[in-house]
């Protein structure tokens, strides 16, 4: 009989088609949503995820998340170092600083700019760079200048000294924790790594580290963003970084001369905003000097004397017992900064509002294009009753119709997904997105079971429709 | 030819197979109050096997409600219809079920075959819900419609079939697991008049055996010459019976 179920599904085409396209939307825009909202939440606390080593973070008992920056007075760094069942501490700053960068050099769009963009370029920036939405707003609005867009300066020399607020870790002098490790990947992974240069390149006077998306903001008219889109290997990519930082390249950081060292990968922070590395006492030098300067205090966990590992938890209660700062271990710290924004923020409401949503439509039309699909073969569903075909077994006829339908709307809807987050993490016509994209698995079965209620409620009406339908229907012309 | 009411046929040297239906004291009704329709009034009626019996009447008399109730599709209020000795009207839905899946072949006038199979598919279906697997059912359903001159078309799908060759897959749906009893409900009324005889005739070849029976609802007059007896009814109930072979009994 099941067989007779699917060649029933499949043969009318269009309503086979309508069901899966619900389907498919419902799945595709719940896997989408979500994992743009997931993507945001791992961007909230990207530099606790980024800053690998320490697993211990020590911060003002009033610190809420990671960006809620409460300065500490250095001497906390010794009460911490004195906790039992703490190996090592060390301090890292964390806060905002003005980057201002001036006319990029000549040498530097010879060493990075490849020939072929210059034409691109050039169009780009013969007119405003408009969009849909711009275009309607013109319409609402007219009479508003657009903001030019940043590689203009490679055109017009009298846009210049532009200010971009950055991201400003300082790392421990000495050991370098808080610094990206080294690496030569590019690509999603989340964690920070070194893709050009090394951690020890801090040590040189007045050097910094910048993250590659950052730096490409940085320098726009340097392409240093488009490994995609210029077809580029990884290694192409790397080298034209390579090549890029060897002419040492200046930025201004807060009027002090800061000279880029190194590019690392970073996770992609909430703002998007360049994240700048050097060191814990460099970074004091390039900001306004105040009285408590210390973010964070990054600490290890050590062993108890008979070589016993200390849960990291236990080292964080002594330190919050002996110091009276607060202390929770980087996983902790993190889920306590998603909490912040899930609580605060609207952020959570908007995409639940938009998964209900597709929820809701993709119930609409799969149900609807489910029920009439039964209601077409009402006739064929009385005759096959008729025939001595039991309600067992064309209830399970219809729910094998509504599981196949719902098992490649899955499928596709997932698929849709996977496509849009890879296309957007690897860019649009050329382009990278700025997108936060990230796919946890508990997101799958979360939409499987989306799917499954859908069909079910999909079937239902149609299960109820043809367990009531009299065989005698089959008499009636 | 006589006239009686109640009508039933009682068994003459012309009935080769024994009674194969036996209806007593039908009554069914459709609605309530001043809605209230009295379709079958207290119908008592035999049907043979090895013959082909038509059931004639004016539009509304009861006909059809009459051959529902005998396939067991449709319940009765009062009264008995037994097949081959089993009372279909005492059993259950469930067993009413099994009891049509295993004994009676349908025909019905719209054919009603599923547009996604192919014609061996649509013939194969009562052997399906026997319990049979797809590839040996569409084997025995391709052989049967071999049978009656459809064997060129045992994949075409409905849609490439005429009104005639539907009929006729529709025949071999009814007869692929040889039913004891044959419905069908106006089985030439989609037809045109040369077509219905031909599905006609391809009825009284194929379907009558000495034990099987094969009841036709039918008004169309011109398909009446190839029924043995003929029961016409009026009213919701049997006004008279015809007896081709051996004239009227009472």
């Amino acid at each position: 009989m099941y067989w007779i179920a699917l060649k029933m599904l499949v043969g009318d085409r269009a309503k086979f088609l309508g069901i899966v396209l619900g389907l498919t939307f419902a799945a595709a825009l719940i896997m989408q949503q979500g994992s743009i909202f997931c993507g945001l939440m791992l961007r909230t606390c990207a530099q606790i995820s980024d800053i690998t080593g320490a697993d211990l973070w020590v911060m003002d008992p009033s610190v809420r998340f990671v960006d809620d920056i409460k300065p500490m007075l250095e001497s906390n760094l010794q009460r911490v170092r004195g906790v039992s069942g703490v190996k090592w501490a060390v301090p890292l700053y964390k806060g905002n600083a003005r980057a201002k960068l001036t006319f990029t050099p000549a040498e530097l769009k010879e060493k990075t700019y490849l020939p072929q963009d210059l034409e691109r370029e050039r169009q780009a920036m013969a007119g405003p760079v408009s969009n849909p939405f711009t275009k309607v707003l013109d319409m609402l609005k007219p009479g508003i200048d657009y903001p030019v867009a940043p590689p203009a300066r490679w055109y017009d020399s009298r846009i210049q000294n532009v200010i971009e607020q950055v991201i400003l870790i300082g790392v421990d002098d000495t050991s370098m924790v808080g610094a990206p490790p080294r690496g030569s990947l590019v690509g999603l992974a989340p964690h920070g790594r070194m893709l050009v240069g090394d951690p020890d390149d801090l040590r040189r006077p007045d050097s910094i580290i910048v993250d590659r998306v950052g730096l490409a903001k940085l320098f726009p008219d340097c392409h240093l963003d488009e490994p995609f889109a210029k077809q580029e290997s990884d290694q192409e990519y790397i080298e034209r970084l390579r090549k890029f930082v060897s002419a040492a390249p200046e930025i201004e950081m807060n009027d002090h001369r800061a000279i880029i060292v190194g590019v690392c990968e970073a996770t992609r922070t909430f703002q998007s905003n360049p994240v700048v590395y050097t060191l814990y006492s460099r970074a004091k030098q390039f900001i306004p000097m105040e009285r408590k300067m210390l973010s964070f205090i990054l600490a290890r966990t050590g062993e108890e004397e008979d070589g016993q590992k200390i849960p990291a938890e236990v080292v964080a209660q002594r330190i919050q017992e002996q110091t009276g700062l607060g202390a929770r271990t980087s996983e902790k710290f993190m889920y306590r900064t998603i909490k912040y924004y899930l609580i605060y923020t609207g952020i959570p409401i908007n995409f639940g509002i938009t998964v209900f949503l597709g929820f809701l439509v993709g119930t609409a039309i799969a149900g609807q294009t489910f029920y009439n699909f039964t209601i077409e073969n009402l006739k064929q569903f009385g005759a096959l009753k008729a025939m001595g075909a039991s309600n067992l077994r064309i209830v399970a006829m219809i729910l094998l119709q509504a599981a196949v339908a719902g098992v490649l709307g899955y499928g596709i809807g997932v698929g849709l997904s996977t496509l849009f987050g890879w296309k957007a993490a690897t860019g649009w016509q050329g382009q990278p997105t700025e997108l936060a994209f990230f796919t946890p698995w508990q997101l799958l079965p979360t939409a499987a079971v989306a799917i499954i209620l859908i069909c079910v409620l999909a079937s239902l009406l149609s299960v109820q429709r043809v367990i009531r339908l009299e065989p005698a229907i089959v008499f009636r012309s | 030819m006589s006239q009686s009411h109640p009508a039933v046929l009682t068994r003459t040297e012309s009935d080769p197979g024994g009674v194969a239906v036996r209806i007593r004291k039908l009554t069914k009704h459709f609605g309530a109050g001043d809605q209230r329709v009295q379709a079958l009034a207290g119908i008592n009626l035999d049907i043979y096997a090895g013959q082909m019996s038509l059931i004639v009447g004016p539009s509304g008399c009861g006909k059809t409600t009459l051959l529902s109730v005998i396939a067991g599709i449709l319940d009765a209020d009062e009264g008995e219809v037994s097949i081959f000795g089993s009372a279909i009207t005492r059993m259950s839905d469930r067993m009413k079920t099994r009891f049509r899946a295993k004994n009676i072949g349908f025909v019905f006038q719209q054919y009603n075959l599923l547009p996604a199979l192919t014609a061996a598919e649509n013939a194969a279906i009562p052997l399906v819900i026997a319990g049979w697997s797809k590839v040996p059912a569409v084997r025995r359903a391709s052989e049967v419609l071999t049978s009656i001159g459809m064997g060129k078309k045992v994949k075409s799908l409905p849609s490439q079939l005429s009104g005639g060759q539907m009929q006729r897959v529709a025949i071999a749906r009814a007869l692929t697991h040889d039913p004891k009893l044959l419905v069908c409900d106006e089985p030439t009324a989609a037809l045109d008049h040369e077509t219905g005889l031909t599905v006609m005739e391809l009825l009284r070849e194929s379907a009558v055996k000495p034990d099987r029976a094969v009841v036709i609802v039918t008004h169309d007059n011109r398909v009446f010459q190839f029924g043995d007896r003929i029961a016409h009814m009026d009213d919701g109930v049997c006004v008279q019976v015809e007896d081709q072979n051996a004239g009227a009994a009472a």
